[in-house]
């Protein structure tokens, strides 16, 4: 038996411990607590034969800091004594320790052998000693809810005498067995089947299984094999993984019976995926294509989309959920969300794309909420602070910049929250002559799965997020994200890529090796899988769990046998692990073994086409909801201070400060600018390269409330904010006329909506909300058209349900636009924040009234009335003036009006710049329009507060006005100018409705969003 | 005449290496990025780089303490002759070489005790710890150099804007005498300041809490240099978060002030070759 030691290591009592700082902040907000004196201590329990001297090195040299903590070794550091109660938190067995790894490569290094990560030899915990006699629920409280989560962590706590040090667990071994399940049992065990493993296959998926499996050829060919006539535990896994709505898209596929109460039309949609989005992508490529233009190079069937920057180099672009794992364990489930989205890019074609930037939108419950939590529901404000966190160190360690992003928050996210993660990288146009966006793959070609182990993590993540939560969702498909290893992974990918040795890289996430050599082994015609080759975190994985496991941070690599040891070699260098597992073939089928025994053996045609179609029914009928009653002679001052220091419009600055949105060093607009750095901006921009300042805008468009209202002004108002916030900071649309000229656009559409197959007993209004979701794409479809922007990737996530105690939080549909377009010169676009006193102002659009959903209503109630409307026939023209004036550099400053409307616009503008403005709305509201003639305080009231798209609030210099109003022609109505003085003046027709300092619109803009 | 060389080190999760590369090729020097492991393989070697540098990112993810684990590597790890990384930068030094560690390359720096090292045996003697808001933050921050400048990277500089991108950015000092060394010999090289030029004290302008205000040190030969902030992320004029203004301010140049500090140690090195 190896001896266990215990190296526990706390700061210098004259330091301050940021994390007890914290600690003590928490506790006494979230749970009312004043905790006296409390210690952190940091605990390695290591497993491994050293000598005293070896120890004591590790200990002081290796794990401790000599000049700023205390260390102990198999006792606790000096200064520890005379504490009451403690709370240790340690990981659950199989839980990602990568600080543990860590300390093992120290070890390792110690003791001059090369460095492995099994068996783990290092277990890392915190201890928090706490000088209150604390009672065991109150201990609890705070291990469970503060501390750690449960489904992550293990914990003891008490009196301190009671302490105890960890002593981490053996992890069970087994012997791998092949399981045979039967199908051939009556049709409602079929379903009990399907539900007890977590299968998530309906009946019809269920007898499309049966039926295949008593095909007598395919008997046949099993028992030649060695393979049980019924299929294995492996089997069955293997084709739910593949149907899984998360896969497959099976409701985006389907026929769809859409009746319009409104129209009294009944139509069929087949399949909402190809009718409105490869439809309408497909149009403007054939519209490109005629105009001699060749960007748009790969949409829809890789991990990401692909377009042309120039002759040497293609951008791709992703976006993903990851919404029912961040509902468990937020941190957990945005890590992997993020870094599971950055493995979409770097493999993509035949891999190893340079990361640019990401993206992050978030939805949330109210940070402040009082409504009671469901059984196995976190608050809002967890959720909020996990996923803040998990963002940060997903992206941060990975040195990708987050450059644009945004955070809604409405109670219906308080159930499952929406984290949407985006990400942009560079990939060369080819490889040693060789088209890198292509796959390539031939039989006798090797798989090879690099990067981190395999262990029983997050089986069934792909079956699992294609239902609704409940307080039984697996604890299995909760994880964490290791950076440092995937950051490995990608740098030797990269040079890997380069050397021309890869012929194609895929990602293991969903379904992890069912799904990524279920979807290459197409490509070949078969694939062979050597399960027993697969490097384990620890033993005991049964041959299903092997192929089935999520573990991240792992990439499927094709190679030939040539590259092979090269590969492996270079691998070494970079310590990363890639281990040959398979070849592929030419049999039409996925054959999977286990030492020699075989595990499955599975019609390649069957798996992706078997799949039954789904049969779904829409029903639309517009909501009424009425609007609020405003009262009369408001204080605006006081109503804009209000808006400002709403969840959905205050700053977000906390947040954003702690992700890095500069590493790399080409961030040219960034989420906060000026002279302060803090006036929030409207795309982001990025430069490709140090030589030369071609660059790429990315904004996101996110309407959700809209929809309550009507969902396809909710999905237009979306598309439109992303296009608009690109236009913004001097995007230029694609011409008609001019196609030839332009430079790419490209848009991800991430659709993520609550069940919506209807149900008469579960789920009754399942026929609304799949109209709901039918008009969200026919928006989709109307406004790229409009808008010449092809959709190049995109994701649905079908079921934002959280169920518990009889009840059901469901999302409101929610559509996120992520839009991205080349910017051929950097150095030419416009930020937000006004410049200098003098300028005279601009609003660009027209202003409608439709109050409907916007922020000012909210103040007051019901959001109910008119929705805002996209008119891409008004907007469309107003883009290209807006586009030809920042051509010609005649816009000095430009911000979009969104939520909030202009007058939280022009606040925003001023934020930080120690300038103000001063305007007069007469002009914007005599030409107020929409459902009549609005009476005079409407037209003010919408003036200063609508949320019409299409519009901007522009700053131009003095000697610029008439080249700039000549430009704009009717688009530009001029409603003041800049001022040295700072304040916020504005008045309807001479009469002051709103006259403000910055500062004190900044104050309450600059709230505590997260405490 | 012979160019300047600089070898840029990246991997185990180093993540500004292309930035802190194309620093130096903008000031007119060569750059070569390198592995990690290829200098610890001995595939690659020190000699015929005027200038190794340890670039900014999360090195082993922070584990351990900020830089920690790849210290412990320059410690612990040996060569094929049995000698250590730290070794061989003595000798790098010894040759009239040159050491840069940036955010995480400082927090290397100072865990193998290559700075301040007042004791010239590279013992650690001070630390960088988690800033006072137990944050990460990025955000922008004014340095004041110290004059005279000990390291020829701050030549001329007075106050510079720099991005700060980091959560252990905290200095503190093992004692009195290191701390009193630390001031008489200059070694505290960069200190947070206002916009102005006054030395910050209350955050954000102080944006972790060091001990002097310290932003950057070097040794007492004024060879290794460390700073907190980015000056490779300052390279252009359009890194800074008021570049519209300060454009316009400039007259179209667009050159970042970080640039400043690697036409320095070029022009520096490029004088005193032999």
């Amino acid at each position: 038996m190896i001896a266990l030691h215990h190296i526990a290591c706390t700061w210098n009592p004259e330091l301050p411990d940021a994390r007890c700082a914290s600690l003590r902040r928490r506790a006494e907000r979230h749970l009312g607590l004043r905790l006296g004196g409390l210690k952190h201590v940091s605990v390695y329990a290591v497993r491994a034969a050293l000598d005293a001297a070896q120890l004591e090195r590790l200990a002081r040299e290796g794990l401790s800091d000599v000049v700023a903590q205390r260390v102990g070794i198999d006792r606790l550091p000096d200064g520890c004594a005379g504490f009451a109660s403690f709370v240790l938190v340690g990981k659950l067995p199989g839980t990602t320790d990568d600080e543990g790894l860590s300390a093992q490569r120290t070890l390792h290094d110690l003791l001059g052998v090369p460095f492995a990560p099994a068996p783990q030899e290092v277990f890392t915990s915190d201890l928090w000693l706490f000088a209150d006699a604390l009672d065991a629920a109150t201990l609890r409280r705070l291990a469970e809810e503060e501390l750690g989560n449960p489904l992550v962590n293990q914990f003891a706590f008490g009196p301190f005498a009671d302490f105890a040090w960890p002593v981490p667990e053996a992890e069970p071994t087994a012997a791998p067995t092949v399981e045979t399940v039967s199908l051939e049992i009556a049709d409602d065990a079929l379903d009990a089947l399907s539900k007890q493993r977590l299968l998530s296959l309906d009946r019809a998926e269920m007898k499309a299984v049966q039926a295949h499996f008593r095909d007598s050829q395919i008997q046949a060919r099993r028992r030649a094999a060695g393979l049980p006539a019924e299929p294995t535990d492996a089997e069955l896994e293997i084709v739910a993984q593949t149907w899984s709505e998360h896969c497959k898209h099976k409701e985006f596929n389907a026929l769809i019976h859409f009746v319009d109460r409104e129209t009294g039309r009944e139509e069929t949609i087949d399949s909402l995926f190809k009718t409105y989005i490869r439809a309408s992508t497909e149009e403007i490529g054939r519209r490109l294509e005629a105009a001699g233009n060749n960007w748009l190079v790969k949409v829809f069937s890789d991990n990401a989309g692909v377009v042309r920057v120039d002759r040497d180099r293609l951008f791709v672009f992703k976006v993903e959920t990851h919404n029912s794992p961040s509902a468990l364990d937020p941190f957990g489930g945005a890590i992997t969300g993020i870094l599971g989205n950055n493995r979409d890019p770097l493999g993509t074609g035949r891999g190893g794309a340079t990361l640019l930037f990401n993206t992050d939108v978030l939805c949330f419950g109210p940070p402040d909420s009082a409504v009671p939590l469901l059984p196995g529901q976190l608050h809002p404000r967890r959720v909020f602070a996990g996923v803040r966190q998990g963002i940060e160190e997903g992206g941060n360690k990975s040195g990708v910049p987050t450059i644009n992003g945004a955070i809604a928050f409405d109670p219906r996210y308080a159930g499952k929250p929406l984290v949407y993660c985006g990400t942009g990288g560079i990939l060369p146009d080819n490889y040693g002559g060789r088209p890198a966006w292509e796959k390539e793959i031939a039989p006798g070609d090797l798989v090879v799965l690099a990067g981190g182990r395999t262990g029983k993590d997050g089986i069934h993540g792909a079956t699992f997020s294609s239902l609704g939560l409940d307080k039984h969702s697996p604890r299995s498909a909760v994880q964490i994200g290791s950076p440092i290893t995937q950051k490995m992974l990608s740098d030797f990918l990269e040079v890997a890529c380069r050397r021309g040795w890869v012929k194609c890289a895929t990602d293991d996430g969903a379904g992890g090796l069912s799904s990524s050599i279920g979807e290459l082994a197409p490509l070949a015609g078969g694939s062979e899988i050597w399960l027993e080759k697969v490097p384990l975190k620890y033993p005991g994985l049964q041959p299903w769990e092997i192929f089935l496991s999520e573990s991240q941070e792992r990439m499927t690599l094709v190679v030939t046998a040539e590259a092979a040891p090269a590969l492996a070699e270079l691998a070494q260098l970079y310590e990363v692990e890639a281990t040959v597992i398979g070849k592929f073939t030419a049999t039409g089928l996925l054959e999977v073994s286990h030492a020699g025994r075989p595990v499955a053996q599975l019609d390649l045609g069957f798996l992706h086409d078997g799949v039954p179609r789904k049969h779904l029914e829409a029903e639309w009928t517009r909501p009424v909801a009425p609007e609020s009653a405003i009262p009369e002679n408001l204080d605006h001052g006081d109503v804009l201070k209000r808006l400002l220091a709403s969840d959905n419009v205050c700053s977000r600055e906390a947040v954003i400060r702690q992700y890095d949105h500069e590493v790399k060093g080409r961030t040219v607009i960034k989420p906060l600018m000026g002279p302060a750095g803090i006036a929030p901006q409207d795309a982001g921009v990025i430069r490709l390269s140090f030589d030369d300042w071609r660059g790429i805008a990315v904004a996101c468009g996110l309407a959700p409330r809209i929809g309550d209202l009507d969902a396809y002004a909710s999905s237009a108002c979306a598309f439109d904010e992303a296009v608009r916030q690109i236009v913004s900071v001097g995007g230029q649309l694609p011409e008609p006329g001019k196609l030839g000229e332009s430079t790419f656009w490209c848009a991800n559409d991430n659709f993520c909506v609550p069940d919506s197959v209807y149900d008469a007993a579960t789920n009754p209004d399942g026929k609304y909300k799949l109209a709901q979701l039918v008009r969200m794409c026919r928006a989709l479809a109307d406004l790229a058209r409009a808008y010449h922007v092809p959709m190049t990737s995109g994701k649905d996530s079908m079921k934002n349900d959280f169920r518990a105690a009889g009840q059901k939080i469901s999302v409101p549909p929610t559509v996120l636009y992520s839009v991205a377009a080349a910017i051929p010169d950097v150095r030419k676009t416009v930020t937000s924040e006004i410049k200098e006193a003098g300028d005279a102002v601009y609003l660009l659009g027209r202003t409608y009234d439709e109050p409907g959903a916007s922020e000012f209503q909210r103040l007051f109630g019901a959001p109910g009335g008119r929705a805002p409307t996209v008119r891409p026939e008004e907007a469309l023209p107003l883009y290209y003036r807006t586009m030809a004036a920042h051509r010609a550099g005649l816009i000095r400053s430009s911000h979009d009006v969104s939520d909030g409307g202009l007058a939280v616009a022009l606040a925003e503008m001023a934020f930080g710049t120690g300038l103000g403005l001063d305007v007069d709305l007469a002009p914007v509201a005599e030409s107020v329009a929409g459902g009549g003639i609005p009476d005079a305080p409407r037209r003010r009231l919408a003036a200063l507060y609508s949320e019409s798209p299409s519009r901007f609030i522009v700053a131009v210099k003095p000697e610029n006005r008439a080249r700039f109003e000549e430009l704009l022609g009717g688009g530009a109505t001029r409603i003041g100018a800049t001022t040295a003085k700072p304040r916020l003046r504005v008045a309807d027709a001479g009469r002051r409705l709103v006259d403000v300092p910055v500062a004190e619109l900044e104050r309450a803009w600059r709230k505590e969003l997260l405490a | 005449m012979k160019a300047v060389r600089a070898l840029v080190l990246t991997g185990f999760g180093i993540n500004c290496q292309d930035e802190l590369a194309a620093a130096y090729r903008l000031a007119g020097a060569e750059a070569d990025v390198v592995h990690f492991n290829e200098w610890l393989a001995g595939t690659v070697a020190l000699r015929g780089y005027d200038v190794l540098n340890f670039p900014g990112g999360f090195s082993f993810g922070d584990d351990l303490g900020a830089g920690k684990a790849l210290a412990n590597k320059m410690r612990f790890c040996r060569l094929a002759g049995g000698r250590t990384l730290l070794d061989e930068i003595a000798d790098h030094l010894a040759g009239g070489g040159f050491v840069l560690g940036i955010c995480n390359g400082f927090q290397i720096l100072v865990k193998t005790g290559l700075l301040p090292n007042v004791g010239g045996n590279f013992a650690q003697e001070v630390s960088l710890i988690v800033n006072d808001s137990g944050q990460f933050e990025d955000r922008w921050c004014h340095c004041r150099a110290e004059r005279p400048a000990r390291s020829p990277f701050l030549k001329d500089v007075d106050v510079l804007a720099l991005p700060v991108r980091h959560k252990e950015g905290k200095l503190v000092v093992r004692d009195a005498a290191i701390r009193a060394a630390i001031r008489e010999r200059g070694l505290c090289a960069l200190r947070y300041c206002d916009a102005a030029g006054a030395i910050a004290t209350d955050y954000p302008a102080l944006p972790n809490g060091a001990e002097m205000s310290c932003a950057a040190l070097t040794d007492p030969t004024g060879r290794v240099l460390g700073l907190m902030p980015h000056p490779e992320a300052f390279l252009s004029i359009y890194n800074h978060p008021d570049w519209a203004r300060r454009r316009e301010a400039a007259g179209g140049n667009e050159e970042g002030e970080g640039l400043r500090l690697f036409r320095n140690v070029v022009d520096h090195i490029r004088r005193n070759r032999p």
